[in-house]
């Protein structure tokens, strides 16, 4: 038998409660949006990129506790971060949200609560929502919007 | 073929969830509290032996073959057509027309009438509760005439603007397309008042009835709805097929929809002549084995106990309203006067995905989400809701294990 508390991990709770980065961001040099057609959740991510490094993150949207808490945790551990770093971390996000094995060890340590999602298998997109969200903000020049059922 | 529940049985909860192997089906670690009707209704053991025992024993393609099971399968497939016709009061078997499910039906009538009479100016009117199966449709045969689409309010309660309705439907108005019952709110629509709206204007009236030939009796020439569309697997039949009730005068007016075969009087490369109505518009190999499914669940439907059931529905409704209702930060949404047992809400501080995966860990399965009705969650501000949508098999009981996991959700999230 699954429990609750194997998803809902009290820091995902207190990151849905009191997201961090919850604010639009007037200086972004980078912005996307995600959306997912299937249940509706849709946020926005702006990034502040200093040369190759993230300067700083936000997002704002509408979504359950998951990719809520997921968009908060991820701003909060990118910050500072390159892209090529980044990169790998939305990599080791994927593996580790859908259960396919391999290395993990560019993730940072707190973003081992989604581990649970795996378990989920109709919630693995709220989760992974602002990573592509992320990555396509970092892959593109300006505005962009992508969806979970094109190519995510 | 296997026989129903006999007759004057009187309707009883227990003997009916026998009918339903799948109900003992454990989740989580928690017996199955199946309450996602709306979204498919599950199936009697006679509805999945019928379908078997066609596969198994019967099969052959409709319509083609001089062979005896060819033969034997045409007539089975004409007598669920005549089963429809009485199920639906039509006057005339042929104004059924056997489709793959609502959703193919409302295309139907969206290519076939709709885009053969739709002129530029036109009006389609449509209701704020549709679903988008009953609104993609129409904007797409609008578009292509210049014609426009229309909307009928939706109240606080859940109910159709009546007031707005009578000043919307005009002499413009072609086609009125409305829910015979939400399948968000559960509201009952006034359908006839509907009908005769639009006949004074010289519309027709299209009536989505995927969400309540399971619940109601429907009468079409009471409904005086000139077509009328649903799915089998609403209620208690197999999925991939439904139906079309379509006026007679009408349907024999309509150029057909899909080309293919079982659809044709003759074809050369240089033309064709097409059946006659009903098989005009019934091109390829039908599902068979599901409409003979159909059947067993229509014949499942009518052995029931009429009043029983619809008593035992009204308490499910009535116990699972109070009971949500008494529960802090519940927000019933939809609370027409007249509606099926069904109950969508939001709770607060919690998102609907959320609420329905806490739910589905104590065994209770709801549908989470728009619902397919986004315009209508525009219209209430919210990004979606829970639905508990209620089926003959389910009791006070399974309301209660609701209850409980709501209370569950509260405590996860509040803490």
């Amino acid at each position: 038998m699954t429990d609750a508390s194997e998803l809902y991990q009290s820091i995902i709770l207190d990151h849905n409660r009191s997201p961090r980065n919850y604010r639009p961001m007037a200086e972004a040099n980078r912005q996307a949006e995600g959306y997912n057609p299937l249940c509706g959740d849709q946020l926005k991510i702006w990034l502040r990129l200093d040369g190759d490094r993230i300067a700083d993150a936000s997002f704002q949207g509408s979504g359950c506790a998951i990719s809520k808490a997921s968009a908060s945790l991820m701003t909060t551990v990118v910050k500072g971060k390159t892209c090529h770093q980044v990169a790998r971390m939305f990599d080791s996000f994927q593996r580790m949200v859908t259960g396919q094995g391999g290395p993990v060890d560019d993730l940072p340590a707190k973003l081992a609560v989604f581990a649970g999602v795996r378990e989920f298998p109709m919630r693995v997109k709220c989760a992974s929502l602002p990573w592509h969200a992320l990555k396509a903000a970092l892959e593109s020049q300006g505005e962009n919007r992508i969806s979970t059922d094109t190519g995510v | 073929m296997t026989t129903a529940a006999p007759r004057a049985h009187r309707f009883d909860v227990t003997r009916v969830r026998s009918d339903f192997p799948i109900l003992r089906t454990q989740v989580h670690g928690h017996p199955l509290v199946y309450l996602d009707n709306g979204a498919t209704s599950q199936k009697p053991r006679v509805v999945v032996d019928a379908v078997a025992n066609f596969e198994l024993q019967e099969n052959a393609s409709v319509h083609r073959g001089v062979h005896t099971l060819s033969q034997r399968a045409t007539t089975a497939f004409e007598a669920v057509r005549a089963l429809l016709g009485s199920f639906l009061n039509a006057s005339d078997p042929s104004e059924i027309v056997i489709t793959a499910g609502t959703t193919a039906g409302l295309n139907f009538i969206a290519q076939s009438y709709g885009r053969s009479m739709l002129r530029q100016g036109d009006e389609i009117l449509l209701t704020e509760m549709e679903h988008h199966s009953n609104i993609v449709p129409w904007q797409q045969v609008t578009q292509a005439a210049g014609a426009r689409i229309r909307v009928i309010p939706v109240t606080d309660e859940g109910e159709l603007d009546l007031a707005a309705a009578a000043t919307l439907i005009t002499p413009r108005t072609r086609i009125v397309a409305v829910a015979h019952v939400s399948n968000v709110l559960g509201t009952v629509n006034p359908v006839r008042h509907l009908a005769d709206l639009a006949h004074a204007n010289g519309a027709v009236l299209v009536v989505d009835g995927a969400q309540a030939v399971a619940h109601l009796p429907v009468d079409v020439g009471q409904l005086d709805c000139d077509f009328y569309v649903a799915s089998a697997h609403k209620m208690y039949g197999p999925t991939g097929v439904g139906f079309v009730y379509g006026r007679l005068a009408l349907l024999n007016a309509m150029p057909p929809w899909q080309g293919g075969g079982g659809m044709i009087q003759s074809v050369t490369f240089e033309g064709t002549s097409f059946a006659a109505v009903p098989t005009r518009f019934e091109a390829g190999t039908p599902p068979i084995a599901q409409a003979i499914g159909l059947a067993a669940a229509t014949r499942y439907l009518q052995a029931l106990d009429q009043a029983g059931l619809a008593a035992h529905e009204a308490d499910l409704l009535s116990y699972a309203t109070s009971e949500l209702a008494a529960l802090p930060g519940v927000r019933l949404i939809g609370v027409a006067a007249a509606k099926v047992s069904l109950l969508s809400f939001t709770l607060d501080g919690i998102h609907p995905h959320d609420v329905g995966t806490l739910l589905d860990l104590h065994g209770v399965a709801v549908r989470a989400g728009h619902h397919c009705a986004q315009p209508l969650m525009r219209r209430f501000g919210i990004p979606g809701t829970v639905r508990a949508s209620f089926g003959m098999y389910n009791t006070r009981d399974e309301v209660d294990r609701l209850v409980e996991g709501l209370a569950e959700a509260s405590k996860v999230f509040g803490g």
